[in-house]
């Protein structure tokens, strides 16, 4: 369907952005229609993602990368900062909504396949429309064999075309949406936790159609998810996030065998790991707490060419071969915020996620 | 309370435990002659798809099933006591002071416009007929054993964080002290930072009060990393039960192996894996074969149907 050559791995690395935040802020009014609190989703977050590679972005609940996509997808409009998509300053240069045009760039894949295709409507009708509304195909010929090849694509049979949403399973429908944002034929996909709610045993198979699109089609995607095995299995890169900001970034395997912030090594250290030796250590686990709130130490103390600072999210780099770079470990991230988001379990219930006590 | 770990003196014992959902023209089986048999203290978990039957199970064993859910076959003893015989009073005794129960969703377990206070503080009036300000010190003493704040007591469960929230419900189930808790996938909707801060204190508290616990997730590695011994689940029959480390290493079943797989490993190479289901459909199961140290398995022929998809 497409002619786009595709990049080797080495020509990947060296491939300019297709995505390029800078200063990416997003706040979120608090309370009431006058109240003036409001709370910090994204600060200054700067991101690049390169054509035909798989970025993900990690992170528990409410650490911004949801609302990062959804600023991408032109869903929320960001407070501040800038985001170039393939070459276009969106947000100077594109209105306030996102144009057919943009939609035909950038496709969205969302967590629930259940809510994200309308019951009424057949699976021809989503895929048909999409080409339709984007004039990729013309005549009906044309469009059936668009269709044939789309499902195709993505693994399903053609004769599922004309059945219904609830005659599929979660991975078919998931396979159906992924398939509708193919239809547009865009340049990037941005994909919300699309594995989240499908059950374990068709999740590898959405991931292995994500590894397939990449290298097949050279399609960039941006991976939205919680889990560090998923990312690792199926990302060039990753990038963690925390508190609204990137602490860290690298390619997938190196960021993983060797994380550097703390905050990295904590979330790495909680996932279920049959063939890690060791158990859950409550000391080691309130040291990195503490650490991430506050280190006054940084393994990259002295480095010439970014000083540590306690002030300014400095990057250090890890190692350049495989862009892996930390922030730097003196930073003090922006205190309430963060202590919320890493508060969930403090011990002694100091942790209230009161957000709307006296707001009113 | 024994804290003997052999399996000489169960707390449950499930004999060919079969539930239908009974229909106008047919009837579908949910679980199929299942058995299994959880230890004192000890952590027995039960894996598997959406689907598969556990969570019939968990419901089976504590009398919830209603309409059209039957169970058609079967025994399940708790301690000697023929559960499925309970009369009404008894069920009601043995629920919750026998057998505790932790759903997924902790929101959807707690009033909302009651305070955790007044809902802690029910269970001790209900249940031990306390007073009033005796059971709110009972209460505080929960909260406590869960390491968050008395003060907390006056919150509305909307005011506590989700991992709060699933470690307050927690701490209501082992209120009445029982002898088995069942938890129904009680992290699924957590992170996994909370997941494992969560996990660690139901091991204390288990390792405090003694209690059995029958594990029900569809996460391998989570299972595999805090249950002694597990069963796996598949279109409601038990294909394999082992050590969970045992059954790790050496998965025999392919469904077993399949499932572990299923999983993306955190270390070593990065290599390809194949998704299972959609292709796997699973054949006969004529009887359960023993293959020593506690290790069965279900000889089974796995057929293969192009397309299929429940």
């Amino acid at each position: 369907m497409t002619t786009e050559t595709v990049p080797s791995p080495v020509a990947r690395a060296q491939a300019s952005p297709v995505i390029s935040l800078r200063g990416l802020t997003k706040d979120f009014p608090l309370g009431g229609l006058f109240a003036r609190r409001s709370v910090r989703a994204l600060d200054g977050v700067a991101l690049d993602v390169r054509r035909g590679e798989i970025m993900a972005l990690v992170g528990e609940s409410g650490s911004g990368k949801s609302t990062i996509v959804r600023c991408l997808a032109r869903l929320e409009k960001p407070t501040a900062g800038s985001m170039v998509v393939d070459g276009e300053d969106v947000l100077k240069t594109q209105p306030r909504h996102a144009t057919r045009a943009y939609r035909g760039t950038v496709q969205m894949v969302f967590q629930d396949p259940f809510g994200s295709l309308n019951p009424v409507h057949p699976v021809s009708h989503f895929l048909e429309r999409a080409l339709r509304l984007h004039g990729v195909t013309r005549g009906q010929e044309e469009t059936r064999a668009a269709l044939d090849e789309l499902m195709t694509t993505v693994g399903l049979s053609p004769e599922l075309l004309s059945s219904y949403p609830h005659e599929l399973s979660g991975g078919q429908r998931q396979r159906v949406a992924i398939a509708r944002a193919l239809a547009v034929e865009p340049k990037v996909v941005l994909a919300d936790e699309p594995t989240s709610m499908l059950d374990v045993s068709v999740r590898v198979g959405i991931l292995n159609l994500m590894r397939r699109l990449r290298d097949q089609r050279g399609l960039t995607i941006l991976f939205i998810t919680h889990d560090l095995a998923s990312a690792r299995y199926v990302a060039d890169r990753t990038t963690v996030m925390f508190a609204g900001e990137l602490v860290e970034s690298g390619e997938s395997l190196d960021l993983m065998a060797r994380p550097s912030h703390p905050y990295t090594r904590l979330l790495l250290s909680a996932v279920p790991e049959p063939n890690r030796s060791t158990g859950y250590d409550p000391v080691e686990r309130a040291r990195l707490r503490s650490a991430v709130l506050e280190s006054s130490t940084c393994p990259f103390d002295g480095d010439p060419d970014s000083p540590c600072s306690e002030t300014e999210p400095v990057r250090h780099v890890v190692d350049a071969v495989t862009d892996h770079w930390v922030r730097c470990h003196r930073y003090r991230p922006s205190l309430e915020v963060a202590r919320r988001a890493l508060a969930t379990d403090i011990a002694r219930g100091t942790d209230a996620p009161d957000q709307d006590r006296g707001s009113r | 309370m024994s804290t003997d770990h052999t399996a000489d003196v169960p707390v449950l014992e499930v004999e060919g435990l079969t539930v239908e959902y009974v229909g106008a023209h047919r009837s579908v089986v949910a679980v199929k002659d299942v058995s299994f048999r959880i230890g004192a203290g000890e952590v027995f978990g039960l894996a598997g798809e959406s689907g598969c039957g556990k969570s019939t199970v968990a419901n089976a064993l504590m009398r919830l099933l209603r309409d059209p859910a039957v169970i058609t076959a079967g025994t399940i003893r708790y301690r000697g006591r023929d559960v499925l015989a309970m009369r009404p009073e008894e069920l009601r005794a043995f629920r919750w002071k026998e057998v505790a129960m932790v759903f997924q969703s902790a929101m959807s377990s707690l009033n909302p416009v009651m305070t955790v206070g007044d809902q802690m503080a029910d269970i001790f009036t209900t249940h031990e007929g306390l007073r009033r300000g005796e059971a709110r010190r009972r209460a505080a003493e929960l909260l406590e054993l869960v390491k968050i704040d008395p003060s907390r007591l006056r919150a509305y469960p909307h005011q506590l964080s989700g991992g709060m929230r699933q470690r307050v419900v927690i701490a209501m189930a082992v209120a009445l002290r029982p002898g088995l808790l069942i938890m129904d996938e009680p992290t699924t909707a957590l992170d996994v930072v909370v997941q494992q801060e969560i996990m660690a204190q139901i091991g204390e508290l288990q390792r405090e009060l003694g209690f059995s616990i029958l594990f029900i997730t569809h996460d391998m590695s989570l299972m595999i990393e805090i249950s002694h011994r597990m069963a796996v689940m598949y279109g409601g029959r038990l294909v394999e039960t082992a050590p969970s480390r045992e059954l790790f290493a050496h998965p025999e079943h392919p469904y077993t192996h399949a499932l572990i797989n299923a999983f993306p490993p955190l270390t070593g190479p990065r290599r390809e894996l194949t998704a299972l289901a959609e292709e796997l459909r699973l054949g006969p199961i004529p009887d359960l074969e023993d293959r020593g140290s506690g290790h069965w398995v279900a000889p089974t022929v796995l057929a293969t149907t192009p397309g299929g998809g429940a």
